[in-house]
């Protein structure tokens, strides 16, 4: 028989190791405020005992970290789904934070972390932010949604602002989004009359009814200015991907497109549209480094001024629990300034269009509007409720493309 | 003049020395770095390594989270070390550790609402058994056709992100989601649901299999053929096959396994911490192992350490840049820095640093 007790040391050696591991984090005194699970946290009392006594001894040596003081101003923090430099959504929202700073100076604190996965990772940044001191957490992206929804249960003195999303399970829960289709349908009327190939191409991420909405408002402004236009759209499946979306890019200008459309984030569809000479619209930033050509416009994503109103109400304490819908008309939505390669009178009647939905006397969606198979959506000067709006999952008649799946 | 001569044998001091010391060089390289951009290093280092453990803000917090972001991390290292061991390169546990998702998830939802509590062990079995046949691609196209497992393990991680996003926004999306992706809560429903086992220290099945995992790797690296056989065609692979080592059954049995605990890797965390499927669920948890494998210096309780390790600088990292400001690619970089120093004093362990000049034999 060979030695085998070496071996019966070592593996007793890992179970101690493993053990040692869950005891040492069942060994913390949960915090009555914060501790996720207070209530049903049992513990050995003469571990407890020995934990603390650990623990002592090493604040007895001064390892342990000073306590910060508490926090004067108000401290907001935001949760950012990329980098803050994507020039792109992220970027867009932490003009928004700055925005907040620089309204209230030193009576906010703001804090970001970026990048920030969906899912555990952002229910645990949350919960840190709350930890270090947060008062109120903006969450920007709409994967966050059950991570706020969990995080808000347990934290009921703090109030979230939750981007895109559409669940407010608790009181302090708030969701907030724009009305960019007001914007798309003004890209739209552009793009009708600025294509002469009578094909505009369309980069699409995600067959979600965001997205699809932003088409069929692009796709019906392009064609009451323009009967003879047809989109073509493809799905990339990403928000960010510079090659693939300039993949997508170079494949519409094969395809005979020379105005293509983006509903995605980065700037090389942009490389792409200047190379073939054909024009573009800026997407969340405004891309102005690619005016006045192929850069002709932009769709603009403006938080700053709901960020500062809402920071303003959480710190009077007038903050209620909101479901957010803006568009044009209060600034969420903006579009980017129309170059000169567009010509005058279409700017003019873009401008007016604009005007239109930002006065509320026009929404984009006005019928009569049949869907795709021919089955009446709107009749004759009927709009959508908000509902079935933000549902939409169906083209308008009149495009010649099936959404995947 | 610096040269480097081989050891006989791997020095056992700097076995145990390299990791630690290449933590501290981390600290020193990464405090420099903290200092350049303006942030105090000190105070740096300490957010990071310190904090989550000890501060009495967080560490009530951070410590069970911590085992929940080791987890996962451990769990496919460990399928990885397998492979890496034998020579068998598996890039593609990502692809891998979604599809297991996929399939458990799957599994899990066409109950839905079933409560039944056999539906959780079925899940965690679909999970393994679609991270096994995703892994049995790579597997099966190496040892019929002799195509680079390295290359379409890679590549097949796009593909499985693909399948992802179609899964999120089609044929797994919430009826009740008002149109928007992403599958129901999984975390919500009990029959579905990956819940803590102790309340309060994070430890869910999914890292009670990483724990487990890190033993039956230690078992069968030590105790069985198998092991013996993966070393062996690790070390010396034309030995292994005069010892009649079975090349092919060896890649199929290392992929598969890597595979499989990937995909049970997946299956926890969309049941548990993630809840579930959205566009986005993988968070790149594949493409850490991989850099926890080598951290731990393919040994399972090296892994089970430097899977916390990696885990307590995401969470440190996380509280650097609210706390101080780091930006999250600093963050990035001293992770980076870490694997660096770590495979750059691993010389140290092989060879032996001499100075003047070699005199002739």
């Amino acid at each position: 028989m060979a030695d085998h007790s070496w071996r019966v040391k070592f593996m007793g050696l890992i179970l101690f190791i493993v053990a040692g591991i869950v005891a040492w984090v069942a060994a913390i005194e949960p915090n009555r405020n914060t501790c996720p699970n207070q209530g049903d946290h049992k513990m050995n009392p003469t571990f407890k005992r020995i934990a603390r006594a650990v623990a002592g001894a090493l604040l007895a040596l001064g390892l342990a970290a000073p306590v910060a003081a508490q926090d004067d101003p108000f401290h907001v923090g935001f949760v950012y789904v990329g980098p803050v430099g994507d020039y792109g959504w992220t970027w867009t929202h932490d003009q928004g934070r700055q925005a907040v700073e620089e309204a209230y100076g030193d009576k906010v604190h703001t804090t970001y972390v970026e990048s920030v996965p969906e899912g555990a990772d952002a229910e645990r940044v949350m919960t840190q932010m709350i930890l270090n001191g947060a008062d109120m957490i903006f969450t920007t992206s709409f994967g966050y949604m059950d991570a706020t929804n969990n995080v808000a249960a347990r934290f009921p003195d703090v109030v979230f602002e939750h981007a895109t999303g559409y669940r407010r399970d608790h009181p302090n829960v708030a969701t907030y989004s724009a009305r960019f289709y007001e914007g798309r349908a003004v890209m739209g009327h552009i793009a009708g009359h600025m294509t002469e190939s009578n094909i505009v191409g369309y980069i699409a991420s995600h067959p979600i009814p965001e997205v699809i909405r932003g088409i069929n408002a692009a796709y019906l402004h392009a064609a009451q200015v323009n009967p003879d236009v047809e989109f073509r759209i493809v799905w990339v499946y990403t928000w960010f991907d510079p090659a693939v979306e300039a993949d997508a890019a170079q494949a519409l200008v094969d395809a005979g497109a020379d105005v293509v459309l983006q509903h995605t984030d980065s700037t090389a569809p942009m490389t792409v549209l200047a190379e073939a000479g054909a024009y573009g619209f800026g997407q969340a930033s405004d891309m102005l480094q690619f005016a006045p050509a192929p850069r002709i416009s932009a769709i603009l994503d403006q938080w700053s001024a709901y960020y500062v109103r809402r920071v303003g109400e959480a710190m009077e304490g007038t903050w209620e629990q909101a479901d957010t819908w803006d568009g044009i008309s209060a600034g969420m939505v903006g579009i980017g300034k129309m170059t000169d390669a567009i010509p005058p009178e279409v700017r003019a009647s873009a401008m007016a269009l604009l005007d239109s939905i930002a006065s509320g006397e026009y929404h984009p969606f006005t019928g009569p509007i049949n869907t795709q198979d021919g089955q009446v959506w709107l009749t004759a000067g009927e709009t959508p409720e908000d509902g079935p709006l933000a549902g939409m999952e169906f083209y308008v008649e009149g495009i010649d493309a099936e959404i995947p799946n | 003049m610096l040269r480097l001569e081989k050891r006989p044998a791997p020095a056992r001091g700097w076995i145990i020395g390299a990791p630690i010391l290449a933590v501290l060089l981390t600290m020193v390289a990464g405090g420099l770095m903290f200092a350049l951009l303006g942030k105090d290093p000190a105070e740096s280092i300490r957010v990071i390594f310190w904090d989550p453990l000890f501060d009495d803000r967080f560490a009530g917090f951070s410590r069970p989270q911590l085992l929940v972001k080791a987890g996962p991390l451990i769990l496919i290292a460990i399928g990885l070390s397998l492979g890496f061991r034998a020579g068998i390169w598996n890039i593609g546990a990502e692809g891998q550790y979604i599809i297991g998702a996929i399939c458990g998830a799957g599994f899990g939802l066409a109950f839905f609402p079933s409560e039944n509590p056999l539906i959780f062990p079925g899940m965690i079995i679909a999970g393994a058994l679609g991270g096994w046949a995703w892994a049995m691609i790579p597997a099966i196209l190496r040892t019929r056709f002799r195509t680079n497992e390295i290359l379409v393990s890679l590549l097949l991680v796009y593909v499985a992100e693909a399948i992802l996003a179609t899964a999120a926004t089609g044929f797994l999306r919430n009826p009740d989601g008002a149109g928007f992706p992403g599958s129901r809560n999984l975390a919500r429903h009990p029959g579905t649901d990956n819940p803590e086992i102790f309340a309060g220290t994070g430890v869910h099945w999914g890292v009670m299999t990483a724990f487990i995992a890190v033993i039956a790797a230690c078992v069968l690296l030590n105790r069985h053929i198998l092991g013996y056989q993966i070393k062996l065609a690790g070390q010396a692979p034309r030995a292994a096959r005069f010892a009649g080592v079975n090349a092919a059954r060896l890649i199929i049995l290392c992929l598969g396994i890597s595979g499989a605990v990937a995909g049970m890797a997946g299956l926890f965390e969309v049941a548990g911490p993630a809840g579930q499927i959205s566009i986005d669920f993988n968070s790149g948890y594949g493409f850490t192992a991989i850099i926890v494998a080598f951290l731990g210096r393919l040994h399972p309780v090296g892994i089970l350490l430097a899977g916390l390790l990696m885990a307590l600088t995401f969470i440190g990292g996380e509280l650097a840049q609210l706390m101080l400001g780091v930006p999250a690619p600093a963050i990035q970089a001293f992770q980076g820095m870490l694997l660096f120093f770590l495979l750059a004093l691993d010389v140290l362990s092989n060879y032996q640093v001499r100075i003047g000049y070699r005199t002739a034999a």
